[in-house]
């Protein structure tokens, strides 16, 4: 008997033969086990994200068995690192890019304030331009701080609506960032 | 040790120029001066191509402010020359309100980027640069950065406030 331990159904009404439970719910629980990463790396907390993706901490542990380099087919943008001013269209080119349902974790005090870097020249944090869902602290944060952001995150794609990203709240926050 | 004494450079410079180079001194070995900007381009003319000094190499040029001086806007200019290991320091000063100098192009082509950069954090204008625009800061940057009226820290920031401190 294999120890793997399976995720857990969605409540709903079983019987002899058949299961029954909500579409919606059942979205949410596929789309939490398979978030690709996009990581945007710019400095050290793209070195722990490294450690993160390897053997030892394996990130794949939790679905994101494919880092994407190309944001058409990412889930998660992970940001990490210090993003200075003349970064961010890129950083806000590449969310546009993605395509719904999408979903930001921030990670380290860089790309969630600014960081140590307080001055003219480096972005107070991406949530100035793009939406975040997740934070991670730490400078950098160690692996296991990543993990626990994406096990966060799993948690919101798990109790997500599925039609949250129609709401009228979900079109004002984009266009608070003037996005579509 | 260069083959030629800083006290060689200086007494051709003042044969030269005469007054228009001033407070000569040597601040760790390195002969520093000044000069105005209606002499600068001369003075780099003559250091480049005087056949005994040859600097032929400039090696920077930067900016810096000193808002209580009376022309507080300074550009500083490193040369070193290649043949004779020598280096000098020529800082040129400028009014605070529109401070324009002769750009360093037409001498040394690497003079194009760091006039760029010295405008860029500095405001300073290089007259008959070929393309003066911003370099390392975005292009809708309104201020200088490097002047002292600029606050270093950044005014949106609000995870520093006081009151997350107890303070």
């Amino acid at each position: 008997m294999s120890d793997i331990k399976l995720a857990e159904a969605p409540p709903g009404i079983e019987g002899s033969g058949f299961f029954a439970t909500s579409f919606e719910k059942v979205i949410a629980l596929a789309r939490s086990h398979s978030l690709w990463p996009l990581p945007f790396a710019t400095s050290c907390c793209g070195i722990e994200f490294m450690a993160t993706m390897g053997a030892h901490y394996d990130l794949a542990r939790f679905g994101s068995e494919r880092p994407s380099f190309s944001p058409r087919q990412a889930d998660m943008l992970l940001v990490m690192g210090t993003i200075a001013k003349k970064m961010g269209p890129v950083l806000r080119q590449v969310y546009i890019q993605m395509a719904e349902p999408r979903w930001v974790v921030a990670v380290g005090a860089c790309a969630a304030s600014g960081g140590i870097f307080d001055s003219y020249s480096v972005l107070q944090g991406i949530d100035e331009i793009i939406p975040v869902d997740v934070y991670v602290p730490g400078c950098p944060p160690r692996p296991e701080a990543i993990l626990s952001g994406v096990l966060k995150l799993q948690e919101l794609v798990r109790n997500e609506p599925l039609r949250r990203r129609n709401t009228p709240e979900y079109k004002e926050l984009l266009a608070k960032y003037g996005i579509q | 040790m260069g083959k030629i004494s800083n006290q060689a450079v200086l007494q051709k410079l003042t044969e030269r120029f005469g007054s228009a180079v001033s407070i000569p001194s040597e601040p760790f070995g390195l002969l520093t001066f000044e000069t105005g900007k209606e002499h600068i381009i001369d003075v780099l003319t003559f250091l480049k191509e005087d056949p005994e000094l040859k600097f032929n190499y400039l090696t920077d040029i930067t900016g810096i402010h000193y808002p209580e001086k009376e022309l507080p806007i300074g550009v500083i200019y490193h040369l070193h020359s290649l043949y004779n290991n020598v280096r000098v320091r020529i800082k040129v000063f400028l009014e605070e309100r529109n401070p324009v100098i002769p750009t360093a192009v037409n001498l040394w082509k690497g003079a194009n980027w760091m006039e760029r950069e010295t405008y860029d954090f500095f405001g300073i204008v290089f007259e008959g640069h070929p393309d003066l625009r911003r370099i390392l800061n975005v292009d809708e940057m309104t201020v200088f950065p490097m002047r002292k009226e600029f606050p270093l820290e950044d005014p949106n920031r609000a995870d520093k406030k006081d009151f997350f401190f107890g303070r």
